[in-house]
């Protein structure tokens, strides 16, 4: 009775109204940091040029060994450091793996943020584009075109136009003038520390952004056979492509499974949905006070990703990329990058659709939304980096990264025919870096740091208890996971890529050499930075007493 | 499509929209969940030039 009469005080209504919202406001912020382009335009493009049904079972495989057990040991290992003092990768490393020469595996951790940057922002810049042709009518203009196919042929039209897929040089003025915009847009917003505000923009734009997906999933599953002349491209084939697990030539599952290639790629993309093995994660959880939770949100972080990226953007991108473009043109030497799909695809729903202008400003627009919050995390922890190293104020932090950036931004924008410059960078950082990247980590921290002392990081202020079986994946599966995969990769795919890379014309291989030159390059860079700075990590060499020793 | 793809489907989004569903419910009955659970960019970071 006295809990009832408590309950109808209006002070009391009111506090747990607000204590609600508040809760309310914790899930809209961890999804407005965690979706971003990743789950609506990369994901549904390397599910399509990877056999669709059968890039699931890994996919599916490598979160639960990999994405959840990973993403628990980065936020753990990003607040320990915090801890202690560090809030840069070379400092959280050094910490945790108390040897000199461990601070320089911190250096992936700086350049897989900043180089993932050097062309997300440019893929920012096309939703913003994109957004901007809904609203002034060029997509109506082509919209209006008689027949499906010339008009799908005008999208991608559209698409290589504004990017300038047919040769390399700077892109049309426009691309050209919301490219800038966006990118120091970017810069502005983490120049005068903003980020907070924009995430506060982004509690409201998420729910629109998930409310805009569900309603084109509705149109979608709805579409029937779009396209009467060709009967075999109706939705419950383009459901098929996305989810049946389809066999090789020799009609064997089993056989298109054994492609190393296939499992790094499903891998990478779960690392790069998750921001897990990025960097990212580890910076941020360095601020996190020492009794924060790292279960509880790093589990609903990836929950919200997975719901936005297999219940939205696979259900969506990937069968009407089938229904439109047909499964012939869903390979990457069509498509020149997964990127493009959703860019191609997508808006020949819109024109399907009631008030489908208005629809394509908004999604494009809410997706622009979701990519900054994206890429301003991505600038901090070279900001870190910066500040820590050579002691220097946030502003000057900025100024020295933003140089870096445009350099790469560069490189990306006037390396523009078939996206070649782009899709380099997303390869061999995007994937290989990030799954070399979070080998490391799991392996310093089930072997190194201790899986025991690991356990108690996670669970200090956890709201989720973390079964043992996560332990015993962490310390054993996973790292036999990732380095069996590599193994496998560098065996049987390198030498195709060094194939293909023969098989480029002139032109096409020099700029792939050259991307390759440059990425090694701010490797060195970063590398050499921290051996300057190498002081600034020298570690306390008195036993600490939160970590029990690790007998090896 | 398939049998088998129907399975893979269903069971891809069932076990998803469970995971979701499970950590909403644990968030929302999480005592002060937004005094100690935060977002990368909820994190002040405290290097602001003044």
């Amino acid at each position: 009775m006295a809990g009832r009469s408590r309950q109808s005080e209006p002070g009391l209504v009111q506090a747990n109204r607000e204590n609600w919202g508040s809760k309310i406001g914790v899930i809209l912020a961890v999804a407005g940091s965690a979706v971003g382009l990743g789950n609506f335009l990369r994901f549904p493009g390397l599910a399509a040029t990877h056999g669709g049904g059968v890039f699931m079972i890994p996919y599916f495989i490598s979160m639960l060994i990999l994405g959840i057990p990973i993403c628990w040991v980065e936020w753990s290992m990003g607040r320990y450091g915090g801890s202690r003092g560090y809030n840069s990768a070379p400092g959280i490393f050094t910490v945790l793996w108390r040897t000199s020469y461990s601070k320089y595996f911190g250096a992936l951790a700086i350049l897989i943020p900043v180089v993932i940057y050097m062309y997300y922002v440019y893929i920012e810049a096309w939703c913003l584009l994109y957004a901007l042709d809904y609203l002034s009518g060029t997509m109506s203009w082509i919209a209006e075109q008689s027949g499906l196919e010339v008009q799908t042929q005008a999208y991608q039209t559209h698409f290589d136009r504004l990017v300038g897929m047919q040769k390399n040089g700077f892109p049309a003025g426009r691309t050209l003038i919301v490219l800038g915009f966006v990118f120091l847009l970017n810069f502005y917003l983490i120049y005068r520390g903003l980020t907070r505000g924009i995430e506060t923009f982004c509690k409201f734009a998420m729910p629109v952004l998930i409310l805009c997906a569900i309603i084109i999933l509705g149109r979608v599953l709805t579409l029937g056979t779009p396209n009467p002349a060709k009967p075999e491209a109706n939705i419950d084939n383009a459901l098929g492509f996305m989810w049946n697990p389809k066999p090789d030539a020799t009609g064997s599952v089993w056989g298109n499974l054994a492609n190393a290639e296939l499992w790094l790629a499903a891998s990478g993309q779960i690392f790069f949905s998750l921001s897990v093995g990025f960097g990212i994660i580890l910076n941020y959880a360095s601020y996190l006070r020492k009794d924060d939770d790292v279960a509880l949100s790093g589990l609903t972080a990836s929950a919200m990703n997975q719901f936005c990226e297999v219940c939205l953007g696979g259900m969506i991108t990937v069968p009407v990329a089938f229904l439109f473009l047909g499964p012939a043109n869903l390979t990457k030497e069509v498509l020149g990058s997964s990127m493009a799909l959703g860019f191609n695809a997508l808006p020949a729903v819109f024109s399907l659709m009631p008030a489908g202008r208005w629809f394509g400003a908004i999604w494009f627009f809410m997706l622009f939304t979701a990519a900054i919050t994206s890429s301003l995390s991505m600038l901090q922890p070279a900001i870190a980096f910066f500040e820590e190293a050579f002691r220097l104020g946030r502003r000057a932090s900025v100024t020295c990264l933003g140089f870096v950036v445009a350099m790469g931004g560069l490189v990306v924008i006037y390396f523009s025919k078939n996206l070649l410059a782009l899709d380099t960078m997303d390869f061999w950082v995007g994937t290989v870096c990030i799954f070399m990247l979070a080998t490391i980590q799991v392996i310093t921290v089930g072997w190194i740091f201790g899986i025991d002392n690991a356990r108690k990081e996670v669970q200090r202020g956890a709201e989720l208890w973390v079964p043992y079986i996560f332990w015993f994946i962490i310390k054993y599966i996973s790292p036999v996971y990732l380095i069996t995969i590599f193994i496998a990769w560098c065996y049987y795919s390198i030498p195709s890529k060094i194939a293909e890379l023969r098989a480029l014309d002139v032109e096409d291989r020099n700029t792939v050499l050259f991307v390759l030159t440059f990425l090694v390059a701010t490797f060195i860079f970063f590398t050499m930075l921290i051996y300057l700075s190498s002081r600034r990590w020298r570690w306390d060499t008195s036993p600490d007493p939160d970590v029990e020793k690790v007998i090896p | 499509m398939t049998a088998a793809g129907w399975t893979v489907m269903l069971l891809s989004v069932g076990f998803v929209l469970c995971l979701t569903i499970f950590c909403f419910y644990r968030v929302l009955r999480t005592p002060q969940s937004n005094q100690h659970m935060h977002a990368p960019l909820d994190i002040d970071t405290h290097d602001v030039d003044t």
